[in-house]
């Protein structure tokens, strides 16, 4: 640093742009309403009374997708819901993140069958996998701070 | 920096081809059956709701034919949960296929689980010990609690209460709190078993469920206090989605939304299984069948569920809690190190399973949604040749357009929430 010497306290912080955009985006996550399956129960449990989401800034939930920024997919998605799932994904304005949560959306789960496609990253590209079947409350939230620490570590150009 | 691993946005577009074999949109033909005349004058308006819309519970999809705010028709599209359980089923031994139940109704795992188990006990002539008759009223009576407090904070929050869900929510973990002390897992917990329970509950079990009865009386009269009397929630409840008696049968309609209209049918009371007929209870009654009557009688369902769960915890008898034919329940740890004829049957249980006659059984039981049956097409070998599912979602659903007939469209997330569907169950 050094410049905070010179500059005395006039309340002035030093970092690189590329940081601060990092830890803006990181603490202001739009994750968008969107429920699947059993996962979709677990993620309200989340927001809810017990463990409320909102301690870390993300309880606001966005029904549009052209209001968020991070899609949780709380679920297995079926074949005929993937093509309607990857559309959202296209709504969502750039930079946005994806939560595979939960087994089904990881790698399809139980349900190695004709039904479920094995793994929501074969049509979105996913920042953060969440294990369980379903993910505890506690695990989700572990994968969302996970989530804002990469987000934290993005180079800007990524989005540029 | 960027995973390696993770595929591109452009990548991950191509990879969709793969799945995108289904069709998703219907043709002016097949349109043309379903929608009025009307429709392709202009004079009404075709809209499209979900799949992904916070209201629908999931994954439902509606065309909407409106006049207006008026709805002309409604056009379910279901499918879009479909998981292919019953045909996973055809590959798993029976005592494998029981995960895959709890997956259907998730907001009910313990009454599928019962469902099925109850199943293969009566295609496998399988004698459950009474203990474990009288933990599986108590866990079923649990989830079904679960299951309507659930629907009720989503069809509150549908309707614009949000406060109730904060507290369906919190009384709902209490629940949780039991599932995990006995199974492990909050939700999908799949602690039956054929011919019992997985162990026995442990001592913190007893613990958690009084606590739930003495919190619960008071929490009930909380939520009645929120909603019964509310002049908002009455005035977008009462008369709304109204369907009669006959109707609701002709449908096969089942559970609160049957008994909403008035029709006394439960199975707990028409067909009892697991001893239910051990215990009073009664069956709450709606009058007029509009949503209002169907919220009154799952709200008074959470009375008669602690009601029944009280008498089976004060009247518990002491006892085995699985079967002791080891030709289906494997045989206690310790036996199997001085027994030969213990480790077989562990070794025959673990590798191949119990084989089941060449026979069909059905077993339904009344689950937090309805009638909830499972059909097992037995073939002689230890997996089943085919497992349907009557899911009470499903043949509910199918009243939703004669109910929303006319309805305004900001009612109808009311009559949707009113069904209470569950889409894992609606599309399996």
């Amino acid at each position: 640093m050094g410049i905070e010497q010179k500059l005395g306290d006039m309340g002035v912080v030093t970092m690189t742009l590329e940081k601060a955009v990092g830890w803006a985006r990181s603490n202001a996550l739009w994750p968008m309403l969107f429920g699947l399956a059993c996962c979709a129960i677990e993620m309200m449990s989340t927001q809810a009374s017990r463990y409320d989401l909102s301690r870390f800034g993300m309880e606001l939930m966005r029904a549009s997708p052209r209001q968020s920024d991070l899609m949780i997919v709380a679920g297995r998605v079926s074949r005929k819901m993937a093509p309607v799932l990857r559309n959202l994904y296209d709504q969502m304005p750039e930079p946005k993140w994806v939560i595979a949560m939960g087994d089904c959306a990881s790698c399809g789960g139980v349900f190695n069958n004709y039904a479920v496609v094995q793994g929501v990253d074969e049509i979105v590209p996913v920042d953060v996998y969440i294990a369980g079947c379903p993910p505890r409350p506690e695990t989700l939230i572990d994968g969302i701070l996970k989530l804002q620490d990469k987000i934290k570590k993005e180079p800007l150009k990524k989005w540029a | 920096m960027m995973d390696q691993t993770q595929l591109s946005v452009e990548e991950s577009a191509h990879n969709l081809e793969k799945h995108a074999d289904v069709q998703l949109d219907i043709t002016v033909e097949q349109l043309k059956k379903l929608v009025s005349p009307r429709a392709f004058t202009g004079e009404t308006m075709l809209l499209n709701m979900g799949p992904q819309h916070p209201s629908t519970h999931g994954v439902l999809r509606l065309l909407l034919e409106l006049d207006g705010e008026t709805v002309v028709s409604c056009i379910p599209d279901i499918g879009f949960l479909h998981t292919g359980i019953e045909k996973t089923h055809e590959g798993k031994t029976y005592l494998k296929g029981l995960p895959l139940t709890d997956r259907t109704d998730y907001l009910a795992p313990m009454i599928n689980n019962l469902a099925y188990c109850g199943a293969i006990e009566k295609l496998c002539e399988i004698d459950v010990p009474l203990r474990a008759q009288y933990l599986r009223v108590i866990l079923a009576e649990l989830t079904r609690m679960n299951s309507h407090l659930v629907w009720l904070g989503t069809h509150a929050l549908d309707i614009g209460a949000m406060s109730v869900f904060l507290y369906c929510m919190r009384e709902r973990e209490l629940l949780l709190d039991v599932f995990e002390s006995v199974s492990g897992a909050r939700m999908m917990s799949s602690y039956f078993r054929p011919g019992g329970l997985w162990r026995d509950v442990p001592d913190v079990f007893f613990d958690l469920v009084r606590k739930v009865m003495d919190v619960f009386p008071g929490r009930i009269i909380e939520y009645e206090r929120l909603l019964k009397e509310n002049p908002i929630w009455r005035e977008r409840t009462v008369g709304i989605g109204v369907i009669g008696k006959a109707d609701a049968i002709a449908w096969g309609m089942t559970g609160p939304s049957l008994r909403g209209s008035g029709v006394n049918y439960d199975i707990r009371k028409a067909f009892p299984y697991s001893s239910y007929d051990h215990f009073d209870f009664s069956v709450p009654l709606g009058t007029k069948g509009d949503v209002y009557d169907r919220y009154r009688c799952r709200l008074d369902e959470f009375t008669q569920s602690l009601k029944i769960i009280k008498q089976a915890l004060d009247r518990l008898p002491p006892g085995p809690v699985i079967t002791d034919d080891r030709k289906f329940a494997p045989p206690p740890k310790h036996e199997i190190a001085y027994s030969m004829e213990s480790l077989i049957h562990h070794f025959k249980l673990w590798t191949e399973g119990f084989r089941g006659p060449n026979a069909d059984v059905y077993f339904a039981v009344e689950s937090g949604k309805g009638e909830y049956g499972v059909y097992i097409h037995g073939d002689g070998g230890p997996k089943p040749r085919r497992v349907p599912f009557r899911a009470p979602s499903l043949c509910n659903l199918q009243a939703l357009p004669q109910m929303s007939d006319g309805a305004l469209i900001a009612d109808l997330v009311g009559i949707i929430g009113s069904v209470d569907i569950v889409l894992g169950e609606v599309d399996r």
